[in-house]
């Protein structure tokens, strides 16, 4: 719902008011909003999404920067996951300490700064000082998987810097809830070994609130990949909402922020899903 | 409705009777005052108060002492390296670094403040409504709030800045608006806790207007929350205002605003002009780490 002449934007300030005229009655945007709405949801849920306004189908233009964000988020998750459940976990255990402090406020500190100031940081240091990694995020058309990753490593560690924070803490709540319960202190008091009780009391109750944060995070994950693929020119979803929001593609725009919002739906989904499925007592209490 | 703490009185801590029934006022005073004095302890408190406080210091003066206006182009010494003329070098148009990373601080220290006043404002309005009716009301407005909630933030700001063009108004508007909703959820929290103890039901029998059990009964017992919410969301309006600056769509050119200088440069990093990206992130990431220190320290003094 973007106010401002579609065919006006397409055909520049100088076309005279019959071809603009004629082109949003082709493109349809003279007509009512609620129908062109409807129009266009209908056959969204069928999967045509239309045409973008250079005339190549929304799927086509879609599709390819989506597997390429994908790529580059998933490998952000697979360094980040770990990472912060660890961070989380070790911070707990040395709760008080300089250890403690460093990853707590730390990682939160990490997460406040904006993901292009880290991109900036990184890519004069990795990039440019030591020569390490390429600056920009774009492999070579079949490049094989290990050159692909040597790509997306300086992007994804800007999304691990911004969401590391955030989940350490959690899993920090997490674990210190757990080491406090009385479950805990009878397995201690029994006799058990410090490795069982840490894995099989503390973390298997600890991690439970921290998956479903995981699955929270899509959101500032996304917003991330903006960020982050404009600063290292990657064609990926972010890049093409940016690029179809500037030239008023509205096609474009409006099938990927839905599909935007989809994902984000999705992933709170199944983050509630398997927190049900991990955690007994909310599936047993569901049951009542 | 002023969100900041009441000067402490002249009572001392000891003095204060728990058991003195119009204890309440007092007893406020008393804990406001025993926040204060934990907050002035706080080593993370006083160490982003320095930063910020630096960073303000810059924004309002910063104009005047500059060595250059931060305006001012001059192509013929354009990409000039760090040196006794220039600290911080100069940009692709030959304006000097270190004058802009400098006044550059104005308009983020406008746009993320107000717009965090504005989302706490709206916040705390609907979330004493939502948690006080509750019911359909509660229903009704809970579930808007989460269609704003369904897109992420910088995919909502992008939308709004093409819809109506980027500007300081639509950025401090949209910010402001988007975080409401987070800050009501923890209003609303601590609401629904307040509405259910004694002195709301003394006030409900008193035959109060519900406007005054709301904002005079209820906000200021919740103001601890609101607090913490405050400082913490003003680090994230201005990791999103320096985002969506950074993507073209908050402050528009020329102004000095840092996201913009790392916009306009990024490009020119592969060829060695470390010094136009560099600087402009150092101070983001000051004024964000200073703000979180400022926050962890709020939040340890006003959540027991």
């Amino acid at each position: 719902m973007l106010p401002g002449d579609v065919a006006r934007r397409v055909l520049g300030p100088f076309a005279d008011q019959a071809s603009v005229d004629a082109l949003n009655h082709q493109l349809g945007t003279d007509r009512p909003l609620v129908a062109q709405y409807w129009d266009w949801i209908t056959s969204f849920v069928t999967g045509d999404l239309g045409e973008s306004i250079n005339n190549r189908p929304v799927s086509d233009v879609l599709s390819d920067p989506i597997v390429a964000s994908a790529k580059l988020a998933l490998l952000a998750f697979v360094i980040v996951v770990p990472l912060a459940i660890a961070g989380g976990v070790v911070a707990a255990m040395k709760e008080g300490t300089f250890r403690d402090r460093l990853i707590s406020v730390g990682g939160l500190s990490a997460t406040a700064i904006p993901e292009f100031v880290w991109a900036v940081f990184f890519i004069l240091i990795f990039a440019l000082g030591l020569g390490i990694f390429p600056t920009t995020a774009q492999f070579p058309e079949g490049a094989s998987i290990f050159t692909q990753v040597k790509y997306l490593l300086l992007p994804a560690a800007c999304l691990v810097c911004t969401l590391f924070g955030y989940i350490a803490r959690m899993a920090r709540a997490g674990t210190l809830e757990a080491l406090d319960a009385d479950y805990t202190r009878t397995a201690v008091l029994k006799g058990l070994p410090q490795r069982t009780v840490i894995t099989r009391h503390v973390l298997r109750n600890s991690l439970l609130p921290t998956i479903a944060v995981v699955a929270t995070q899509a959101g500032y994950l996304i917003g991330g990949l903006v960020i982050i693929e404009v600063i290292f020119n990657y064609q990926g979803i972010g890049l093409t909402l940016l690029r179809a929001a500037t030239q008023k593609d509205i096609p474009v725009l409006q099938s990927g922020v839905l599909l935007v919002g989809v994902v984000y739906l999705v992933a709170t989904l199944i983050a509630d899903i398997l927190y049900s499925i991990l955690n007994p007592r909310v599936r047993l209490g569901a049951a009542e | 409705m002023s969100l900041t703490p009441e000067p402490a009185g002249a009572t001392e801590i000891g003095t204060a009777s728990p058991a003195a029934v119009g204890a309440r006022p007092s007893d406020a005073r008393v804990a406001t005052k025993e926040r204060l004095a934990l907050l002035r302890r706080s080593k993370s408190f006083i160490a982003g108060s320095v930063i910020v406080g630096f960073w303000v210091l810059c924004a309002i003066f910063g104009e005047l002492v500059v060595p250059e206006d931060p305006l001012a182009s001059d192509p013929i010494n354009d990409l000039i390296a760090p040196s006794a003329d220039h600290w911080f070098g100069t940009d692709k148009l030959g304006r000097d670094v270190f004058s802009r990373v400098i006044t550059g601080a104005r308009d983020i220290l406008i746009v993320a403040p107000v717009a965090t006043i504005l989302a706490t404002v709206l916040g705390t309005a609907l979330g004493l409504v939502t948690g006080y009716f509750r019911g359909a009301v509660d229903d009704v407005l809970s579930r808007i709030i989460e269609a704003f909630l369904a897109l992420p933030v910088i995919i909502m700001g992008l939308l709004v800045a093409v819809a109506l063009g980027p500007s300081k108004t639509t950025l401090i508007l949209t910010i402001g608006i988007l975080y409401a909703p987070i800050i009501s959820r923890t209003v609303r929290a601590a609401v629904l806790t307040e509405r259910e103890l004694e002195y709301v039901a003394a006030a409900r029998l008193r035959n109060e207007r519900t406007p005054y059990v709301l904002f005079g009964e209820i906000l200021p017992n919740v103001q601890g929350p609101i607090i913490v919410e405050f400082t913490v969301r003003l680090g994230y309006a201005i990791f999103t205002a320096a985002g969506l600056s950074f993507l073209g769509f908050g402050i528009p050119p020329p102004a000095p605003d840092w996201g913009l200088q790392v916009a306009e440069h990024y490009s020119v990093i592969s060829g060695g002009f470390w010094w136009t990206v560099l600087f402009p992130s150092l101070a983001i990431a000051t004024l964000v780490i200073g703000v979180n220190l400022i926050a962890d320290g709020v939040a340890s003094a006003f959540e027991r």
